[in-house]
């Protein structure tokens, strides 16, 4: 096992797939000569040319869309946008065009295609730049939907996205690439779908996705100070959601709070709670509480923006309230 | 191009069960049969025709949501389409489409889609994987004049001029994006001017004139086999029924459609081979009859075949997942 930044082991994959399966096509802004906007495709021209990693003009529905076309006729491939942010552009295609195509065609045309990219607030890249999507593409039947949060996972799930059979929406994060850890050497898959324990414990749940679950681990470190034992859900997929880690989570500590990137009204996290109150209400000691990002367009001023994403400290608040601590 | 007798009267038979098909689909529709958006392809028989017949069986085509008339002509059963129409499980995609949504992957028909212009990204996508797996093959995507309006039309030129990928975009210009008049939506009304702005090859031919469509793209599907070159093709024709059955076409005057009409593809080609003594009344009188069988039986399989099972609400959202397993 190796210590590689969550960029790297996203390299690592791409490099393995690639070698593993020459159906695999990358195409997207700056993927090939530039090695990658923020250099995940590093390599990739070098070792498997220009008919495979293939430089595109900035028109984003365009080669989403091209993408799909050559999913539908055999082609494994991954559309790279530079960040999250532009691939609203694409939402048309990703929407009507791959996460139809199955059902339209009466399940004679699937889409295995990868729409990848980062994802969330970095620093200080103003409100265009800093935006948690997810909730966009969660909500639509056909597509799948990942966040991985560690090296590790950014891995092994984007190994097991680029072989999916469907269309998986991938968002990296973005102030992810350089956090580092432990990363299994070659094969290594995480099946699309399973939540992962982050940090055991008993007194309340604490479920996020992406780089709120470094914030939820900070947070259970400051509540281990004071005596409550967090267990930390990393759900990891949002559509679909794993529900039975969910809820045994839940069974197991009768407390939880969700904490979510993303602004408050309409979202993934809504629908977390909603889950959790219809099928564990009598396991519940409290209200289950949400975070959030505040209400509003990401400031690019440094003190606000520090100011606008759930904390550690918010988070552990939120904890201790749901335990009426 | 002197296309032989047999070559005229495929064609003339193929435009005229189209025209007999939607006539007998509009009816259909007001009689309560058919249900949703119904886009009729009556005036506009020789493009699709015209086009589709200089494919070989395992190139590709697809087009928008007006697109029965594609799938008949790539060779889907009429039947399958009536009853896909008539949402039936024995349907073109198992009455989970409809109208605007005809597959059939089996005649490399890749679809009928309903947001204007979302389909041409998909078509020059087809080139990618044909010209990376190393096949010669060339993809047919047909659009109408309002989605030279949409910016994935402009994106994707751009990128197939760039990339030489061997599509052949066909834009079906029959004058209106739906009760929009050309002039009145597009700065450059004439469509394949837009070509030149991607240095790709662009050609205007008159899409009434089924000898005139087959021949252009009997010589832009070589270019493309051969060369790997895309082009812009302006089919200028025209519907004669309005945008959808909702669509009593108001906008235009009698004058215009009574000149259109005047230049009908099958009255055209039928004048011609009467002239060319290849056609007589009795032989047109007998091409009638066929078609008429065909399609009474159509509307019959389509009218007895039974609608999907309840159960088919949650199969083909997620490949290799017999049953929805999405959020919840």
């Amino acid at each position: 096992m190796a210590i590689l930044s969550y960029r790297d082991a996203l390299n690592q994959a791409l490099h393995e797939e690639f070698e593993r399966d020459d159906t695999v096509i990358l195409l997207g802004e700056e993927v090939a000569q530039y090695q990658g906007a923020f250099k995940v495709s590093q390599g990739l021209l070098q070792k498997f040319g220009a008919k495979r990693v293939i430089d595109t003009p900035i028109s984003e529905a365009g080669f989403v869309g091209m993408a799909i076309g050559a999913a539908m006729l055999g082609l494994r491939p991954i559309a790279e946008v530079m960040t999250f942010n532009f691939a609203i552009l694409a939402l048309d295609q990703m929407i009507n065009n791959a996460a139809k195509m199955y059902s339209m065609s009466g399940g004679k045309l699937h889409i295995p295609m990868v729409l990848r990219g980062p994802g969330g607030a970095a620093h200080q890249l103003a409100s265009q730049h800093s935006q948690a999507l997810e909730t966009q593409y969660a909500m639509i039947p056909g597509l799948k939907v990942v966040l991985p949060a560690t090296p590790a996972d950014a891995k092994g799930l984007l190994k097991s996205a680029i072989r999916d059979p469907n269309p998986v929406v991938f968002i990296e994060g973005e102030a992810l690439y350089p956090t580092k850890g432990e990363v299994p050497d070659g094969e290594y898959t995480i099946a699309l779908g399973k939540a992962d324990v982050k940090r055991a414990g008993k007194d309340v749940t604490l479920i996020a996705w992406s780089r709120m679950t470094l914030v939820a681990l900070e947070a259970a470190a400051l509540l281990e100070k004071s005596g409550i034992d967090a267990e930390v859900l990393d759900l990891r997929t949002v559509r679909p959601v794993d529900r039975e880690a969910i809820l045994s989570s839940v069974r197991k500590t009768n407390r939880a709070v969700v904490v979510e990137e993303a602004w408050p009204w309409a979202t993934v996290g809504a629908s977390v709670v909603d889950l959790i109150q219809r099928e564990a209400f009598d396991d519940l000691d409290a209200p289950v509480l949400k975070l959030n990002g505040v209400d509003a367009p990401m400031p690019y001023a440094k003190n606000l923006e520090h100011q606008m994403l759930p904390d550690p400290e918010q988070v552990a608040e939120a904890a201790r309230k749901v335990l009426y601590r | 191009m002197v296309y032989s007798k047999e070559v005229q009267l495929d064609l003339l038979e193929r435009m005229l069960l189209i025209r007999r098909f939607e006539e007998r689909a509009g009816q259909q529709y007001g009689l309560g049969k058919i249900g949703g958006f119904c886009h009729l392809y009556i005036g506009q028989e020789a493009v699709a025709v015209g086009a589709l017949t200089a494919l070989k069986p395992e190139d590709y085509a697809l087009s928008g949501y007006r697109e029965h008339g594609h799938a008949l002509t790539r060779g889907t059963e009429p039947r399958r389409v009536m009853a896909e129409l008539f949402g039936k499980a024995t349907g073109t995609t198992k009455g989970k489409g409809g109208s605007m949504h005809i597959f059939d992957v089996e005649r490399r028909f890749l679809g009928g889609y309903g947001i204007v212009g979302g389909q041409i990204p998909l078509g020059a996508g087809m080139s990618l994987a044909t010209k990376y797996f190393g096949k010669d093959l060339v993809t047919m995507c047909f659009f109408g004049d309002a989605a030279v309006n949409q910016g994935v039309f402009h994106e994707v030129l751009n990128m197939a001029e760039l990339w030489s990928l061997p599509t052949l975009f066909i834009c079906e210009n029959n004058k209106y994006g739906m009760g929009t008049e050309v002039s009145r939506a597009a700065a450059v009304p004439e469509v394949w001017k837009r070509g030149s702005n991607y240095n790709m090859h662009a050609e205007r031919v008159d899409g009434m004139d089924v000898l005139a469509m087959r021949e252009c793209c009997d010589r832009l599907v070589a270019r493309a086999r051969t060369d790997n070159k895309p082009a812009l093709i302006e089919a200028v024709t025209y519907r004669f029924r309005g945008h959808s059955m909702a669509d009593p076409a108001t906008y235009r005057t009698k004058q215009e459609l009574e000149e259109f009409r005047g230049k009908d593809p099958i009255s055209t080609l039928r004048g011609a081979l009467t002239e060319q003594k290849h056609l007589d009344e009795a032989g047109f009188k007998a091409l009638e009859a066929k078609i008429k069988k065909t399609i009474d039986e159509a509307v019959k399989f389509a009218e007895e075949s039974p609608a999907p099972d309840l159960s088919e609400r949650f199969t083909d959202v997620y490949f290799g997942e017999p049953q929805a397993a999405g959020a919840e």
